[in-house]
């Protein structure tokens, strides 16, 4: 289940500077464990200290807020694109 | 009386601002264009030297300062003494005695943003702020993701300081926000999309072009703006808190500002410390902080706005939290009203200050309203309530209910008659009214 998922600037230092990341994941916690083995630290700054993802970071999937989809759960389709954005921004 | 614009930035040697930090877990970072906490994705904030400024700042000292929210500089996240000055903030402060009356409230205020120079909102606060930082930090091109007032405000700003401009606001704005934007000839971009849409696509832009984005990557800046709010207020009530405010929450950001700005007066003793009591307004069709606060929560949940109320309709809103935070704490209220409700809250206004106010502040004034009606203000209260933005922007949300001219032929009886008329129209319509 091959996903792209885009990386936000405070994070792309992980990355090695790559703003787009292909990996594997049948849902956002899966995408999540496959980030964090490939780039170890990242899932320690999305997750808090219980495993919920942080509330200032929003993930989107194709677009959709997954808060308006089934959450950390939302399952993902090959060719998915996951959005990594901070949630603090405009207004 | 404004100050002109020096062509190269000079620094003052005492900067009052010490760097950003993190309001969620307090980590430290150098004052430049960056909004959220690599450890954490909280919010930046600027960190002051209060020390400082209860050393330097006095009463006459601001008094003695331009008649803009330049007054308040030391406040305010900027290095330079020449700062963009186009005669923003000191708006007047109005008692309104009449509203005040048909509402059943003694001391009531109008803050009114509406006549905000030179957009006509408050936004022009938080825009002279942000583009002053903007080009300390060396930014030659701004932009900003708006639902109409703050783009019309980065726009015409950055006309005035030769800044490149491009905005990006929904494509279904009103026309009077839209050609208040073009007017100034930046770069438009009309996004297919709600605002919380446009505000993601400018989240994963803003660091790929290098562009000053006001309320993203200078958004720490930008958002101390609207501190101003709060100074003005207690300088106009002559250097006193008021009891209660009300204000129009959208992202949440421009009330706890306000809050910040009460605290900041009272922390360096410009103003005795008394218990003020917040209270936001919201459009029922975009309400996730009222939700919120209603059921409790510490965390928003978004919703897909549907309001006429359109300056305000962020469904994602980034401060929403802390808005929910303060209200709780200060004994304040979060209501939402409908769109019905907004109309008639433009219509009262208007109707009893004269003052012609859009969506946001109807639906401020609306909730104003139903909070006095539901014995969540008190009469012996001075009430301070927030109008941002000005009506002629947003025509179309109260067409239809304003009713028609009388057309006559230019011969005195056709006058006559049509006076009668009016008249007699007039008292119906009075008699329906309770005063």
């Amino acid at each position: 289940m091959a996903v792209k998922v885009l990386i936000p600037t405070p994070l792309q230092k992980f990355t090695g500077d790559q703003a787009t990341i292909e990996c594997e994941g049948g849902n956002i916690i899966e995408v999540l464990n496959a980030l964090e083995q490939s780039f170890p630290g990242i899932k320690a700054r999305l997750c808090d200290e219980q495993g919920n993802l942080r509330r200032f970071v929003n993930f989107y999937v194709n677009s959709e807020d997954i808060r308006f989809l089934n959450g950390a759960e939302t399952a993902l389709e090959s060719g998915d694109e996951v959005s990594i954005v901070p949630a603090v921004a405009g207004g | 009386m404004t100050q002109t614009i020096a062509p190269t930035c000079s620094r003052t040697s005492a900067a009052t601002f010490t760097g950003l930090k993190c309001k969620e877990c307090g980590a430290e970072y150098e004052a430049k264009a960056m909004h959220v906490c690599e450890l954490c994705f909280g919010p930046l904030e600027v960190a002051y030297d209060y020390e400082v400024l209860r050393q330097t700042v006095t009463r006459e000292s601001i008094a003695n300062g331009p008649n803009s929210i330049w007054r308040y500089r030391q406040f305010l996240p900027v290095e330079t003494d020449h700062p963009i000055d186009v005669g923003t903030g000191m708006t007047p402060l109005l008692q309104a005695n009449r509203l005040a009356r048909r509402l059943g409230l003694k001391r009531l205020y109008i803050k009114n943003d509406a006549v905000n120079m030179p957009t006509l909102s408050f936004k022009d606060r938080v825009v002279s702020v942000a583009l002053t930082r903007a080009r300390e930090l060396g930014f030659t091109t701004v932009s900003c993701a708006s639902t109409g007032n703050l783009a019309n405000s980065t726009a015409a700003i950055a006309a005035h300081a030769g800044l490149d401009c491009c905005v990006f606001i929904p494509s279904d704005l009103e026309a009077g926000k839209v050609l208040g934007t073009l007017i100034y000839s930046p770069t438009v971009m009309a996004v297919h999309g709600n605002y919380d849409q446009v505000n993601r696509l400018c989240s994963e832009v803003a660091n790929t072009h290098g562009w000053g984005f006001v309320n993203i990557n200078l958004r720490p800046y930008y958002s101390e703006g609207s501190k101003t709010l709060g100074y003005e207020v207690v300088e106009q009530l002559g250097w006193e808190l008021p009891d209660h405010i009300v204000a129009p929450l959208a992202s949440g950001s421009l009330f706890t500002k306000i809050y910040k700005g009460f605290q900041e007066f009272v922390k360096v003793g410009l103003v005795d410390e008394k218990p003020v009591r917040f209270s936001g307004a919201q459009a029922e069709g975009c309400s996730p902080i009222a939700q919120a606060f209603r059921e409790g929560r510490d965390f928003i949940t978004p919703v897909k706005p549907d309001t006429i109320a359109k300056s305000i309709a962020i469904g994602n809103p980034a401060d929403g939290v802390y808005a929910v935070e303060i209200a709780q704490k200060t004994n304040g209220n979060i209501e939402s009203v409908t769109d019905q409700e907004i109309v008639d809250g433009i219509k009262l206004l208007a109707e009893t200050e004269g003052i012609f106010t859009e969506t946001a502040g109807g639906t401020t004034i609306a909730t104003l309203k139903k909070l006095v009606e539901a014995g969540k203000i008190n009469s012996d209260e001075t009430t301070v309530v927030y109008i941002t933005g000005n009506g002629l922007k947003t025509q179309e949300a109260v067409q239809g209910y304003v009713g028609e001219p009388l057309t006559i032929e230019p011969k005195l009886d056709s006058f006559e008659r049509a006076l009668e008329r009016a008249q007699t129209l007039d008292r119906l319509e009075w008699q329906q009214v309770l005063v």
